[in-house]
């Protein structure tokens, strides 16, 4: 793979190196769309993070960059000074997944996107005031006080178009047009999975368009972060996509880990990766039980749930709880495993290969199950790169992106197991794709369980843990596909800015997207089968 | 459970003295007994969940469970069809209006049930720009079940005060009551006022 100084100073000479983690270029704004569309001819096509950031001096984003030749990782600054009217370049046309992300930076910074099609806000109200993860946002609640009024439903969008002479104007976009007939589904509907809301454009049953809406479960925790030690920043991420808690505790704790130069022990290496696929089946599992109730198939729900059950037995006595574990730390594990995790694990083990059976045999033959997932919500290799889908469903399209398999870490270098690639982009494939994961987890957990090593269970950490000054970007496959925490430490207890990149978010966008035309009671079925996590959207 | 395996009895007993020192026609008495006994015994949650104490209250449907044993498995997705609302999860400022709309829908008599720290106070997220610090400040409500998540026990714990509260109370002329769409308007000139300003 080509320097990136290499493809960078081609278009852009005067971008500035700085030495990092992971190759850094400062780009500046006038030149950043330019260098995104070298970038991204270059194969660094999966844009896995934009964080927003207030860095004091300036108003700006990180673009961590992965190419899907090599999956090598850059990572690019873009900043702007003013803090009255900031603006910068969107990219959203270049990387779809940009168009709710650059959103949400709106939303958090008041950043405006230059050629974005519609700046609007995500997650909060549209009155709301000030944008809250700037450093000096005002916390007074009286200029936000709890609402109880509905607020106006806001079909009136803008965009900040720029001119052939450079000069920006603002244009006024409709959301939706005048004559179309626009149904609203959520935020409560039992089919949405949690509080999300779809404005539904409807042309008979056919969807024309979805608006979506999101914010109903925003709780603000990486503001919350920046005020709390990184040991207490742990256990936010039990509550965020709590299906998938224990390899997002991984994540931040592996983040954190590398910033200090501590490396977990042997043991809490080896107990880590099986804690992650027990809770990758027993999300997997959720999902089954989910999705065929989503399909009218509510006994599956009972037999999806009696296994989860028994995971979650495994998972309590070793963690003391059943959800929100806090079990891991930085540095290792909290307490050593429970007497009783390895001969509960060979059984569960030995019963999972006659369940798998059973639920296979409940549903996935069934004729109006395939009819109504087969060719459904298809979703091509392009968009799930474009729009940055990885995870079981970017893996049904025939895109082979596992973390596990393309950037190792903890023990998964070592171990045999197989990438699931399936290429249907249907619903159907993604619903097997994660049937056959819960296999190949259980081939991961087989080959653990008699080798975990001996030894101590946490790293010595200091008591006051500061990190350098500097910002990390690590990244796990998580549950429902690559989950990445960034970090940026100013040299103290707490972190400058902690950014939870999850891809629920990214899922959530697709939605638009893949139902495009299909029956209203199809995106039940899709929303289903993609999967998300709305805490996890939100955040 | 006996009598004695519970705590907050002398909130029930406080209540019970309350209706007998207002007095009642032994026919009526009997009859909300009865009306009692039968309502307690299917009180129908709504389907309703924020994040993930909501999953623990999927698993008190599931078998291992079952809530099914106290009469609660009817999980109703509309309002109006349902007795009491499980707020299991966080509320924050954007799903403030949504919540009230969703409790007001809710067909009289009607009780809430605050589940898990993030409904009581907030929990971990109280010091957030963007959550409302307990739901008691929106709507009123009948228990609170605290825990982050609480475990299945003790919501079934928290759903049998919601049982005892029931039996207790005076339908006729009690919770049975009436309210119409202008009394609720008059006590809240503010949504009034917004939402309303046509009519
Ligand atoms: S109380 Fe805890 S488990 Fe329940 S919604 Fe809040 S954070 Fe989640």
């Amino acid at each position: 793979m080509a320097d990136i100084k290499d493809i960078i100073g081609k278009v852009c000479p005067d971008a500035v190196y700085e030495e990092n983690e992971r190759p850094l270029a400062v780009v500046p704004d006038a030149k950043w769309h330019d260098v995104a569309v070298a970038l991204k001819n270059a194969s660094y096509d999966w844009l896995i993070a934009l964080v927003g950031e207030d860095f004091g001096d300036a108003l700006g984003c990180m673009y961590y960059l992965k190419s899907t030749a090599d999956h090598s990782i850059i990572s690019v600054k873009v900043v702007t000074t003013d803090r009255e009217n900031p603006m910068i370049h969107s990219v959203s046309d270049i990387w779809k997944v940009a168009i709710n992300e650059e959103r949400e930076v709106y939303d958090f910074f008041g950043i405006k996107f230059i050629n974005h099609p519609d700046m609007r806000r995500l997650f909060l109200r549209n009155d709301w005031v000030g944008y809250p993860l700037r450093k000096d946002y005002d916390m007074n609640p009286d200029l936000n006080p709890v609402r109880l009024y509905h607020e106006e439903p806001d079909d009136a969008s803008v965009s900040y178009q720029e001119g052939a002479d450079g000069k920006i104007t603002a244009v006024p976009v409709k959301v939706f047009g005048d004559n179309e007939f626009v149904v609203n589904i959520g935020p409560q509907h039992p089919a949405t999975h949690g509080v999300l809301r779809f404005r539904t454009s409807l042309d008979g049953e056919e969807i024309k368009k979805i608006d979506l809406v999101c914010g109903y479960i925003h709780r603000g925790i990486e503001k919350l972060c920046e005020n709390l030690g990184y040991p207490q920043t742990i256990h936010f991420y039990d509550r965020m996509d709590y299906f998938s808690a224990l390899p997002n505790e991984h994540c931040v704790c592996s983040c954190i880990e590398k910033a200090l130069g501590v490396e977990a022990p042997r043991r809490a290496q080896v107990v880590r990766v099986i804690c992650d696929e027990l809770s990758r089946i027993a999300s997997h599992l959720l999902f089954f039980g989910t999705f065929c109730m989503d399909l009218g198939a509510t006994t599956a729900l009972f037999y999806g749930l009696r296994e989860r059950e028994t995971i979650l037995n495994i998972l309590e006595e070793t963690c003391g709880a059943r959800m929100s574990f806090n079990y891991y730390t930085i540095g290792g594990l909290r307490a050593d495993i429970h007497e009783t995790f390895i001969p509960k694990v060979k059984e569960l083990l030995a019963i999972m290969p006659k369940a798998l059976k059973e639920y296979h045999q409940l549903v996935t033959g069934n004729v109006i199950f395939q009819n109504r997932l087969k060719h459904v919500g298809i979703l091509s290799r392009e968009d799930a790169i474009s729009y940055g889908i990885g995870g079981p469903s970017g893996r049904a399209s025939g895109w082979a992106n596992d973390v596990r398999k393309t950037n190792p870490y903890a023990v998964y270098g070592e171990l045999d197991f197989e990438q699931v690639v399936m290429d249907g982009c249907d619903s159907f494939d993604r619903y097997l794709v994660r049937m056959k994961e819960i296999e190949q987890s259980m081939k991961i957990i087989e080959q653990l369980i008699d080798n975990i090593p001996e030894g101590e269970f946490c790293a010595k950490v200091p008591k006051i843990i500061k990190l350098p000054v500097g910002h990390w970007y690590q990244e796990v496959e998580a549950c429902r596909g690559a989950f990445g925490v960034y970090i940026d430490s100013r040299g103290e207890k707490t972190p400058y800015r902690m950014k939870v990149n999850g891809t629920c978010l990214r899922l959530a966008s697709i939605v638009d997207l893949i139902t495009r035309g299909s029956k209203i009671a199809d995106l039940i079925t899709i929303g289903g089968s993609l999967d998300y996590i709305v805490p996890d959207i939100d955040r | 459970m006996k009598w004695e395996d519970f705590n907050e009895n002398e909130y029930i007993e406080s209540l019970v003295e309350e209706l007998k020192s207002s007095g009642q026609n032994v026919v009526v008495g009997k009859l909300d007994q009865l009306i009692n006994w039968g309502r307690s015994n299917s009180l129908w949650p709504l389907t309703f969940a924020t994040s993930c104490c909501g999953i623990e209250f999927i698993s008190l449907g599931a078998a291992r469970y079952d809530m099914a044993r106290f009469g609660f498995e009817v999980a109703r997705s509309s309002p109006r069809q349902a007795d009491f609302m499980m707020v299991a999860g966080t509320i924050v400022h954007r799903m403030a209006p949504v919540f009230r709309r969703l409790y007001e829908q809710l067909a009289e008599p009607k009780y809430v049930i605050a589940v898990g720290g993030c409904a009581i106070s907030g929990g971990p997220f109280r010091n957030s720009y963007h959550v409302v610090k307990g739901i008691d400040e929106i709507v009123p409500v009948d228990v609170f079940i605290p825990g982050c998540p609480p475990r299945p026990e003790a919501m079934f714990y928290g759903l049998m005060q919601l049982q005892r509260k029931v039996k207790v109370e005076r339908f006729f002329g009690g919770v049975n009551r009436k309210r119409t769409r202008e009394d609720f308007f008059r006590e809240n000139p503010e949504i009034a006022e917004r939402e309303h300003a046509q009519e």
